[in-house]
């Protein structure tokens, strides 16, 4: 790796920008996600801003059990994080659906449709563990490099391709 | 000619997805069509599958927000089905942990207004003040927004030592009275983005039966607390704060003040708090066949449960919610009319909506 690739990983890992996307979440996690950015917690000493729009973001924080009128939502923001870029999913809703389970509204848990670095569990997660999630996928981001993330949407696939 | 200017559903000037289209002449908003949805996870049909212990978890989770005040009521409608009563001291614990939730939606609220009105410094003054009240609510319950604290018949956790959460409260009042409010009420960059603006008329008000703190702002002086007294509200004195203008500083003023009337309310609650038992249920809870209803006053409004069971059964028939934003969010569209496009992100947040409620 040369010096300005080097440079490059410490400085997103120094600064990671995050876009929130709550897909069908109670508020519980934004609003903790929230609390994590305000002077008690106050995340943004360690790079962390919530940004506006997917293409000035590093990470997503996905909250929510993903219901089904936002997956295709969640799969478009998803590709319009431009790479490298991680994928943190906030609570235990898209994690496992949490109480909604067997919900007929409900097309999840969240790594049914996107590869997700980090799960932060909770119900809500306190903010230090949420700040420790961004940490860890900051990490991630610097490791990665410039490469594109290897999915887990495309493993399973080619799972399915061998089978047949 | 007329365009239209879509906002949502995933757009970063929203908290919560939902599709606001406004119908636009130049800068003045002539109409808006208001789409939700997007948070629909089917929880009522949910809770007709879940036995009467899971369903409380499951209700309280249908908004981060006012968790509380959703288990409250629909174990409220639960005990007059099993025809149990929650013990006095448990009454008090409700009013205590019902008004320290309001305190904390709506300094939320308040933070949110700011960060609208492009104020982030009051923005991040309200959040820092809101993790006080987060201190008071995790030092009873022990979490910071799912409180699991009702159960059919009293509540799980006691407050041991009601008299040493009083200091916590006055220092409370005290920013409140010294930093915010004053802010909010006399700043000029306050009353220039707020007075005036999202005009909602006392006759329209109560055309659209708005609820909660849009129709107090609108001059409706309504208030379950004190209309229809539920856990220890009777016992209890304070002030309904109402005023007339019906704009969005009326709005905020009409918080304000519910902010110092909630102060008060906890004051009188945590020293007069009855002792004895806090819980009256027994091993196994006995339905009767029939529906009930309950009625809260939550941050936002009037929240209405409207329970069905049959005898013998461990699960509801049907659990019907009613939330305050329902009923408040119609109004919105006579509220933006004749606004101008920058204001409308305001006022649509003035009523303090909540569509995870909503769409459930």
């Amino acid at each position: 790796m040369n010096l300005w690739k080097r440079l490059m990983c410490t400085a997103r890992r120094r600064s990671p920008w995050l876009f929130h996307m709550n897909s069908g979440s109670c508020n519980g996690c934004d609003i903790e996600i929230v609390a994590a950015l305000s002077p008690r917690y106050d995340a943004e000493q360690l790079g962390v801003r919530l940004e506006g729009s997917p293409r000035h973001a590093d990470i997503l924080c996905v909250t929510g059990p993903v219901t089904r009128k936002a997956v295709g939502a969640v799969k478009t923001v998803y590709d319009q994080v431009l790479g490298p870029k991680a994928v943190i999913a906030i609570g235990s809703c898209p994690a496992t659906t949490n109480v909604f389970i067997d919900s007929r509204t409900l097309d999840g848990p969240l790594d049914k449709h996107l590869p997700v670095d980090v799960f932060v569990p909770g119900c809500p997660p306190r903010p230090d563990a949420i700040i420790a999630g961004v940490a860890r996928a900051a990490a991630i981001l610097a490791e990665r490099g410039n490469n594109s993330p290897t999915t887990t949407v495309a493993i399973a696939s080619v799972a399915e391709e061998a089978k047949q | 000619m007329s365009y239209k200017i879509p906002m949502g559903p995933y757009h970063p000037g929203l908290e919560e997805p939902y599709k606001l289209d406004m119908i636009c002449e130049g800068e003045t908003v002539v109409d808006a069509e208001l789409n939700i949805g997007f948070n629909f996870r089917g929880i009522e049909h949910l809770a007709e599958t879940r036995n009467y212990v899971q369903v409380i978890a499951l209700m309280e989770r249908v908004c981060g927000i006012c968790s509380f005040i959703h288990t409250l009521t629909l174990c409220q409608a639960m005990e007059k089905l099993t025809g149990l009563e929650a013990p006095p001291r448990a009454q008090y614990i409700r009013v205590v942990m019902a008004e320290l939730e309001r305190l904390h939606s709506h300094v939320l609220w308040a933070g949110i207004a700011a960060k609208l009105m492009g104020f982030k410094t009051m923005f991040m003054t309200c959040f820092a003040l809101r993790e006080k009240v987060m201190d008071v609510l995790q030092a009873i319950s022990g979490n910071r927004v799912n409180y699991s604290m009702n159960h059919v018949g009293g509540v799980n956790r006691d407050i041991e030592d009601p008299i040493a959460l009083v200091p916590m409260i006055d220092e409370l009042e005290r920013e409140m009275m010294r930093t915010v409010i004053p802010i909010f009420t006399t700043s000029s960059t306050a009353r220039s983005r707020c007075a005036g603006i999202g005009v909602l008329t006392r006759e329209k008000a109560i055309s659209c039966a708005v609820v909660g703190p849009t129709a107090r702002a609108s001059g409706i002086a309504q208030d379950l607390r004190r209309d229809a007294p539920y856990a220890a509200y009777a016992e209890m004195k304070f002030e309904v704060p109402v005023e007339q203008a019906g704009d969005v500083r009326a709005r905020l003023f009409v918080r304000a003040l519910e902010i110092i009337e909630s102060c008060n309310i906890l004051r009188q609650a945590l020293a007069k708090m009855a002792p004895g038992e806090i819980s009256s249920a027994g091993e196994k809870l006995v339905f009767a066949t029939g529906t009930a209803t309950s009625r809260v006053e939550a941050p936002r409004g009037e929240v209405m449960y409207s329970v069905t069971w049959k005898e013998n059964s461990r699960n509801p028939a049907r659990v019907h919610v009613r939330t305050p934003t329902f009923a408040n969010m119609p109004a919105v569209r006579w509220m933006v009319r004749g606004a101008r496009l920058a204001d409308t992100p305001l006022i649509q947040a003035s009523i303090d909506p909540c569509y995870s409620c909503t769409d459930r």
